[in-house]
Parts: C-alpha cells; structure tokens; sequence
C-alpha cells in the first residue's frame, strides 16, 4: 500500500515538472504552441525563428528549475534546524546582506562578473543569517517567530541604509544595483548554471545526508542526543547547507524570496512531516513554483516581463500571511 | 528591644518605612525624568539654532533673530526664510512624529523592535511616493498627500489582517512584516522600470530627506504633530497602566480595547504624516523611544522624552549629514546607520540580562 502511494507521489511530481518545463518553454511575449515545441526539442525543426525562441528560453527554464529547487531545500533546512516555521532566506535577512556585500564589490572593486558575486552574496548572506538567528535567540524562550521575524525586519533595515550609503554618490553602482535588487532568471545561461552546479550539489548532497538527523530532532534536542544525534554538528551543517543553495542562487539571479517559505509547508500539508518525503518534494515543488511564477511574469508583464523576484513576492506574502494566522499549519 | 518606630508593632513599622523609601523613589524619579526632559528640549533648541545658523555662509545670530523678526537682508532672507528655517522646522516636527508615535507602538506591542518602520506602515506610504515621483512625475505636497493616503490605507490592512481570536499583538507584527515583504517588492519593482534620471530622487526620498521642503508643508505637519501630540501625552497614563496587561488595567478602570486602537490610530496616522513630509527616516522611530526610556529610567518615559529624542537624532543626522562627509547623504542614511550600532547594543544588554525580546 505505502509502495503504491510513493510510485504515485514519484509519477505526480514528474508529470509536474514536465508541464512546468513545458510551460516555461512554451510562454512569453512570443506564445509557441506545444506542437512546435516538441518539434524544436527532439531536433525536428532546426533554423527557424520558432526554434531560435525557444533554444533561448531552455538555460532559463533548467535554471530556474535549479534555482527554485535550491530555495525551496533552503527553506526546509532552516526550517528544520531553526525548528521555527517562517525561517526563511528573506525572512533571515540574506537576501540584504547579500546585496551588501554585492553592492560593496560593485562600488569599490569593481567586479561585475556573476562569479564573483557569488562569493560575496555567500559571505555576505551567511553572516546576515547568522547574526539575525543570534539577535533573535537571545533572552527567554530561543528564537520565537515573532522574535525572528522581527530581528529579521530589523537587520534588514539598518543593512539597507548601509546599502544607501555605498550608493548614493555613485549612479552607476545605483543603476547596477536596481536591476540585480530584483530576482530574476531572464539572463542567466549555460555559464551560470555550470558556474553555480557545484555549490547546489554541495548543499544537496549536505541535506540527503543529514535527512535522518533532522528527522530525530523534530523530536526535540534532547531526545535527538539520546538517539545519538550530534545536534550542534548537525545544526551547523543544516544551515551552512541552507545559505549555499540560498545564497549560491541569490547571487545568480537576484533575491528571490518566499520560494524558501511557501514550498515547505505546503509539501508538509501535502505530505507529513517525515523529511524523506518533504525533502525531494521540496525540490520538485520548489522548481515548480519558480517556473510558474516566472511564466506569469513573463506574461502578466507582456510585451515585457514583470521579474520572477515580484511575482514570488507577491504570491508568497499572503502564503507568509496565512501561516503567521495559523499556527497549526506551522507547528514544527 | 529597642524599636525606631516606638510604640508601633514591627511589621507596620516595616511597611511605614518601605513605603516612605517608595514614595522617595518615586519623586527621585519623577524629578529626574523632568529634569531630563528639560535638558533634551534644551537640547534639540540648540540644534535648531544650529541648524538656522551653520550652512555654506555663517550667518551670525543676530542676522538671524533680525530675519526671523522679518527684516530684509540681501542674501541672508532667501537662504534662512526659505531653505534652512523649514528644513528645521520639518527636522523638529518629523522628529517628534517619529519619536512619539515609535515609543507608543513599542510600548503597546511591549518590544523594543516593533516600531512602526519595521512594520509596513511607513512601506506603504513609501509606494505611494515612489509611485507619484515616477510615474506620475508629481513633486512636493501631492506626493505627501498620496503618501499620506497610501500610509493610513496599509495600516487599516494591517488592523483588518491581526484582527480574530487570541494574542493578536504578535500577529499584528508578523502581518506588518509579510505586509512590508510585499510592499518593498512593489517599490523594487517601481525603482526598475523607471526612467534611470528619477532613481535618483525615488531613492533619496526612500531614505528620509529634508531636501526641498517647503514651508507650506510645515503648517500641516505642525498641526497634526501638535494635535495628535496631545493626544498621545494625554492617553500616555492609559499607556503605561496597559502595560501591567490587559487584565489589570480592566480592572484598574482603563477601557483597553478603545484605548489600544485609539493609541495605534493616532500613532499611525502621525507617523504617516510625517513620514509623507520628509519621507520614511530610517530608525528614528525605532531608536527614539529605547534612547528616551534608557535616559529617564524606566517606567517613567513620557511621550514627549521620546519625541524629543526623535527631533535631536534627525537634526542632528541631517547637519552630520550634510556637512560631515564629502558627498552630502540625505538624513534617513545616517539615522539608518545609527540604528546598527544600537541593534548590537540591545543584543548585549538582552544578553546580559536574560531578557526576552517579545
């Protein structure tokens, strides 16, 4: 019976992303119909002004596949070892200081490459994660939501008048900036998904093998210890993980926020607690997600396109809403 | 067995003496909180003076108090009548809004971190702003008016979202903060399409500016500062018994839930009015009301303390800013910055204490 279930959980998620990709492949300013595209992809028609479209729209799509199932395994790893449910790479202020330390690399050091960024937007994010969950776990109670979220907002704000200040006198950094503030997987090509393989293969081979630990300390520190769990090890580990696939995306296409929230807890209703399922669903989900919303996007915003990074945001928010209401979906 | 108290048991001896110990405290306090207050009207008086007197040309005092007084100096009329004395008056009304309204909100929500800027209130008049600079290419009063509108407008979302059953002082924060979440991508959003010459102005008036004021927005702000001002100093004894918790402060006679939403209202209507004047101030709001209840101690702040600390912080970040650094940095920048060496501050102290933050 529970066989069953998982080859039907397995086939679901596949038909998933087959129309996700499909989608995304298929949408934008210029609408190519499924036909076609089938035609494009197994080489049928080669040279055309169709085929041309969506070759270009192919490193998009496996990108934000990539990008949205790093945030979405993101959101999981920190949810798990912050054992808070509204962690998430936006709400732990990554996304400001990342764009800090970005801001600062563009202004004084001139660097403009995506591979470099990548490590600024890692330093940066890490330490803002770091010292929000600090701030935020002090006093009585650890790191409460409401203690979280707001040492979160907090952070953000003063990172943000630092952000200013790096900028004001220089136009060309603010121009620089503007367009990388906002999330979006419009430019990325094959370079960037080589460039940012390692470092999500990295952080999901880290979440695979700590999946029966953070599965033990759902239960709570102490009975986690008493099953032999190293739980600073694994605490530590689980977050280092977390800010890579976040901030190893961050650095490619922008701060996109809420993927990290939204994923996780819709899989959880979906599906329980137990990590083996949330885990890879989470990667599937999350793929899923950023794809439709980068569809949306680009048709909401026709002839144009309005960037992956609003539409997240702006169908993450009430999500973040709802589960700030409802403490039953969140209970961890 | 020798007594201090006479003829009186020993227990009503104890109480006579600890409650003559708890009346001096009080009066300790309560003079030491008025003298505070004095020395920080003083305080931000001499900024002022400052402000009117220090600029590109020094103008002596008396050319000063002669212009005030409404002689025509060449020179000296235009640079004091029109560009420094409403860019004070604005830095001193602003500064007392946010000072106020960010001591009630913290002090009603009971945390030091929930002011009104982390909260969306003043995110929603921000998109307001950005969206009349850019896009409508308005300037001056009718971007504070929209501002004004789009402020009161989150914060009735915000009521209407934290409004049911249970602890809705926590929810209030987190619907203010995934409230700001979307707000903040709208004016990202805003800033990307727009024209590259206006970013410029749009972000300056994002971090808190008092570039370019005028003196027939002072009029505005200095009535509703005044009025809701009084207001708030008037509900501040309310305030401070709601404090003890809902429940004791049913019974010691205070009708809770009007108080609450008449306090909010208040603060936030303020606090929008301000912020549509001289855009969101980064931190003040939330620096004013934590500076002020550390210098008269705590549990004897008024409003005014924390008003007045909120004016001294803008005057003072506006002159810094102006004249301290080689590129000219609007205010809301230095505030801003000012606010992370705090963060850290509250981070030791909570430590040492073991306090909690919510």
């Amino acid at each position: 019976m529970n066989k069953k279930i998982n080859v039907i959980r397995i086939f679901a998620g596949g038909i998933a992303v087959l129309v996700c990709v499909l989608l995304s492949l298929s949408f934008g300013s210029r609408i190519v119909p499924f036909d076609q595209v089938f035609d494009v992809l197994i080489g049928r028609d080669q040279g055309s002004f169709v085929s041309e479209v969506v070759n270009a729209r192919i490193p998009r799509t496996v990108f934000g596949m990539l990008a949205g199932g790093a945030l979405g395994l993101s959101g999981v790893l920190m949810q798990s070892v912050t054992r808070n449910p509204i962690a998430d790479p936006s709400i732990l202020g990554v996304n400001t200081g990342a764009a800090l330390f970005v801001v600062c690399g563009i202004a004084f050091f001139n660097i403009n490459l995506p591979q470099q960024y990548i490590w600024l937007a890692l330093i940066g994010g890490g330490a803002a994660s770091v010292f929000v969950y600090a701030l935020a776990s002090f006093g009585n109670g650890g790191a409460t939501t409401i203690k979280l979220a707001l040492s979160g907002a907090a952070v953000s704000i003063v990172l943000s008048s630092l952000v200013s200040t790096v900028m004001l006198p220089k136009s060309r950094v603010m121009d620089e900036y503007r367009f990388w503030k906002i999330g979006s997987i419009g430019g990325t090509g094959w370079t960037d998904i080589l460039a940012s393989a390692p470092y999500l293969g990295i952080g999901f081979l880290i979440a695979l093998v700590l999946i029966p630990s953070l599965n033990c300390m759902a239960l709570g520190d102490e009975m986690a210890a008493n099953l032999g769990v190293n739980t600073k090890l694994v605490r530590g580990l689980g977050a280092f993980a977390g800010v890579l696939l976040c901030g190893a995306t961050t650095a490619f296409s922008g701060p996109i926020g809420f993927i990290g929230l939204v994923v996780p807890h819709f899989m959880r209703l979906l599906f329980g607690p137990d990590l083996k399922k949330i885990v890879p669903m989470s990667l599937i989900g999350g793929g899923c997600l950023l794809l439709l919303s980068d569809v949306i996007g680009r048709l909401a915003g026709s002839p144009g396109e309005l960037e992956v990074g609003i539409v997240t945001a702006f169908l993450g928010a009430p999500c973040f809403l709802l589960v700030a209401r409802k403490a039953k979906v969140s209970a961890l | 067995m020798f007594s201090p108290c006479g003829e009186k048991g020993e227990g009503e001896c104890l109480m006579i003496s600890m409650e003559r110990t708890a009346r001096i405290g009080y009066k300790k306090r309560r003079s030491r909180s008025i003298r505070i207050t004095l020395f920080l009207t003083v305080l931000a008086a001499l900024l002022a003076v400052i402000m009117l007197v220090y600029g590109n040309t020094i103008y002596p005092l008396g050319t000063v108090l002669r212009v005030l007084a409404g002689e025509e100096i060449k020179g000296a009329a235009f640079a004091i009548k029109t560009i420094r004395l409403p860019r004070m008056l604005v830095g001193l009304l602003a500064g007392l809004g946010f000072g106020m309204a960010g001591y009630t909100f913290q002090t009603l929500l009971r945390n030091d971190l929930a002011s009104p800027d982390m909260m969306g209130v003043t995110s929603g008049s921000s998109v307001a702003a950005v969206f009349c600079i850019l896009v409508l290419k308005m300037s001056g009063s009718m971007v504070s008016f929209f501002a004004l509108l789009s402020g009161l407008l989150t914060s009735g979302t915000l009521y209407f979202l934290s409004m049911g059953k249970g602890n809705s002082k926590g929810r209030l924060i987190l619907m203010g903060i995934g409230l700001q979440a979307m707000l903040q991508a709208a004016i990202s959003y805003l800033l990307q399409k727009s024209n590259r010459n206006d970013v410029g102005t749009a972000f300056r008036w994002l971090s808190g500016s008092l570039n370019g004021v005028q003196m027939e927005q002072v009029k505005g702000l200095f009535l509703v500062v005044v009025m809701v001002g009084t207001v708030l100093v008037i509900l501040s004894r309310q305030l401070q018994i709601l404090q003890l918790g809902d429940a004791s402060a049913t019974i010691l006679g205070v009708n809770v839930k009007w108080t609450y939403g008449g306090l909010i209202l208040a603060s936030v209507f303020l606090i929008a009015f301000a912020s549509s004047v001289s855009g969101p101030v980064a931190s003040v709001s939330f620096l004013s009301g934590p500076i002020a209840s550390r210098l008269t101690g705590k549990g004897k702040v008024n409003p005014v303390a924390a008003g007045l600390v909120g004016a001294i912080l803008i005057m003072a970040g506006d002159l810094a800013g102006q004249y301290a650094f080689r590129t000219r940095y609007p205010v809301g920048v230095i505030t801003g910055i000012l606010g992370a060496p705090y963060l850290v501050f509250l981070l030791v102290q909570m430590n040492k204490k073991g306090e909690s933050i919510s």
